[in-house]
């Protein structure tokens, strides 16, 4: 269920050069939260009127907390980048649809792609495919060294490999290139990828035609619950009509042939 | 009289709060948040003769206490509004008013709009959307001309089977000379303000920041603007008006009475915090007792006796 939850800021880290992991404390918790949905954060300054989205890094019910991953990009990132413990925020949530994941047999291979801050719905959905005895092999690719984050913690779920921009960790190219010198021997029954719109059609074209291939995708928005239209993407069956899907609520997840990115 | 009910043409009104236009959809996604009975009528999105997937995207940018959208009236055409989404609402939410909005390229597209919208069963009145500042034909074309404005309206009043509500643009000279013109062609009243034309740029990469260049303002910021224009057509004529621009709270909404309207919608507030309205429709009795105000008719009678004509 959809509800505006104030939720409590437990612990705030840089987690990498600008990028910060944000544990917040509350109700949201209570009810079920898929690998893949996100929440519409109020910036804590009546100035600034439009939420900001963000996927949802990790789910811990026992403890009753969500965990945030971003980069400071510009004001509303900045002001959020400042909350220390003890600070509240207006958190709506969650929102949109997760990764499909019920189709999978048993032990299955799934490669999971994530570029940057597209990481963090990846971290959660990999925690429970891991915890559910699935085979990951794991991809990210990271502009540069001092940017790179959460390396360790994907290692845990799988074969892990990184690429950067410039070279100054782990391959130099893109993560195309890793995925062609690394991961290329298994079939995977499935592909999630999150990250620059470049990093998503890139995966799109690579992964033309298979039949569980999934991206998320980001949109500027504004409600994030559907009311708007601001989010809005043409499909592949009709590239140029007035069909649509809305990224805030029919996905940000999709398939591969859905959406014209 | 209770203290939050309103009547007006077409219109019974329990409290006088309702989401504006292209703020909440056809209600569907609203209405699995609360119930939407709770409010004074819903205003839902544009319909035009056809399907629109609007302008390209990035379609909405923030601006200090505001935004600016150009969404390009997206919908799916009448045929499937009238055949679906408006049933499906009407079905859910028996007790909800529901006033269509309408918008058109030409005057054609507005009259065979008006006349299969109004007679759809729970469609208690028309919004006509004369001041859409988001798309290339039509829209706002017929807000700022006084003629065609009339001519417009009067068309879609002899056609229409529910009351008639013109909404009025901002981007305007005299927003005087509009009104008076539209008011001869006899509509039930008049919804204002629609949004200002706005820009915003990127600073890396030098481009307007929305696809379609410009977009229009809403928001708190615009709150005085649409107050100091609702009192302007208060000031030349007598129709219902339901007033809307910026507004956020109960005092904005008794502010807005004051200034000339008779019910007021509530647009990106509903983006902010999807729960404004009914938490509006909540607040007011506290605040309205907080002023000495016995009911929204008895500061309209009030405002009534004072406007000086
Ligand atoms: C579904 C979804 C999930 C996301 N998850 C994450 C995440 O986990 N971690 C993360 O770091 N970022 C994520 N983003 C991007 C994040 O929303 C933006 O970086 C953030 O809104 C920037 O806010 P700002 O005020 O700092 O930037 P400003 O540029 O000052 O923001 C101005 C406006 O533009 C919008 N905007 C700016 N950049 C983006 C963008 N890339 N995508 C969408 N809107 C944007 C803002 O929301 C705001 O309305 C996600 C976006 C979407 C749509
Ligand atoms: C995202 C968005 C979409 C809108 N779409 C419409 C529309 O389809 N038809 C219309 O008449 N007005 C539309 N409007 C204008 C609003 O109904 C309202 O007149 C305006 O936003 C001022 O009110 P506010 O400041 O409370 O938002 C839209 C506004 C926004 C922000
Ligand atoms: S962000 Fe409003 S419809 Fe998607």
């Amino acid at each position: 269920m959809i509800k505006d939850y104030t939720l409590t800021v437990t612990n705030q880290i840089e987690v990498a050069d600008t990028i910060y992991e944000l544990t917040l404390a509350g109700a949201i918790t209570k009810d079920p939260i898929a690998a893949g949905q996100f929440v519409n954060v109020k910036i804590p300054n009546p100035a600034y009127i439009l939420r900001r989205p963000f996927g949802i890094a990790e789910v811990n019910v026992a403890q009753g907390y969500i965990k945030l991953i971003y980069r400071v990009v510009g004001d509303g990132t900045q002001i959020l980048a400042q909350l220390s413990k003890g600070a509240t925020l207006n958190v709506l949530g969650p929102l949109g649809h997760g990764f499909p994941s019920e189709f999978l047999n048993q032990n299955a291979d799934v490669l999971i792609i994530g570029g940057g801050t597209g990481l963090p719905p990846l971290y959660e959905l990999s925690r429970r495919l891991y915890h559910e005895g699935h085979h990951l092999d794991i991809a990210l690719g990271f502009p540069n060294k001092q940017r790179i984050f959460y390396e360790a913690k994907m290692s845990q779920f799988g074969h892990t490999m990184v690429s950067t921009d410039d070279g100054s960790y782990g391959l130099q190219g893109t993560i195309i290139d890793l995925i062609d010198q690394n991961f290329t021997d298994k079939s995977y029954q499935a592909i999630y990828a999150c990250g620059p719109r470049g990093l998503e059609l890139a995966v799109s074209a690579h992964f033309k035609g298979h039949p569980h291939a999934y991206i998320s995708a980001e949109a500027r928005m504004a409600c994030g619950i559907g009311i708007c239209n601001a989010c809005v993407l043409h499909t592949t069956a009709d590239t140029s009509g007035a069909t649509n899907k809305k990224v805030c609520t029919d996905g940000p997840v999709f398939h591969i042939n859905e959406v014209v990115l | 009289m209770t203290t939050l009910g309103v009547q007006l043409p077409g219109l019974d009104l329990k409290n006088p709060i309702m989401p504006a236009s292209g703020c909440c959809g056809f209600g569907e996604e609203l209405g699995n948040l609360y119930d939407l009975n709770q409010l004074g009528a819903i205003m839902i999105k544009a319909a035009t003769s056809k399907p629109r997937f609007g302008n390209p995207t990035p379609r909405v940018a923030e601006t200090p206490q505001g935004m600016l959208n150009a969404i390009g009236l997206q919908n799916p055409g009448v045929a499937t509004i009238v055949a679906e989404k408006i049933p499906k609402l009407h079905a859910k939410f028996k007790d909800l008013p529901i006033i269509a909005n309408v918008a058109g390229s030409a005057q054609a597209d507005y009259v065979a709009v008006c006349d299969q919208i109004s007679r759809a069963p729970g469609v208690s009145a028309i919004e006509l959307n004369i001041s859409c500042p988001n798309v290339a034909h039509g829209g706002m074309e017929f807000g700022v001309d006084p003629t065609a404005a009339f001519e417009l309206t009067k068309a879609c009043v002899n056609v229409s089977a529910v009351p008639i509500y013109v909404k009025l643009s901002p981007n305007v000279t005299d927003i005087r000379e509009i009104a008076k013109a539209v008011a001869m062609a006899q509509p039930a009243g008049f919804t204002l303000i629609n949004t200002l034309v706005g820009m915003r740029f990127d600073l890396t990469t030098r481009q307007a920041i929305l696809a379609n260049q410009t977009g229009g303002l809403s928001g708190p910021a615009v709150l005085p603007v649409a107050l100091r224009l609702i009192h302007q057509v208060r000031s030349v004529c007598d129709l219902p008006i339901i007033g809307m621009g910026g507004v956020t709270c109960a005092e904005d909404v008794l502010e807005m009475i004051i200034a000339g309207a008779d019910a007021v919608a509530i647009g990106t507030a509903n983006l902010t915090d999807p729960f404004a309205c009914p938490e509006i429709i909540t607040a007011l009795p506290a605040v309205m007792a907080k002023y000495h105000i016995s009911s929204i008719e008895s500061l309209i009678h009030e405002r009534k006796g004072k406007l000086v004509k």
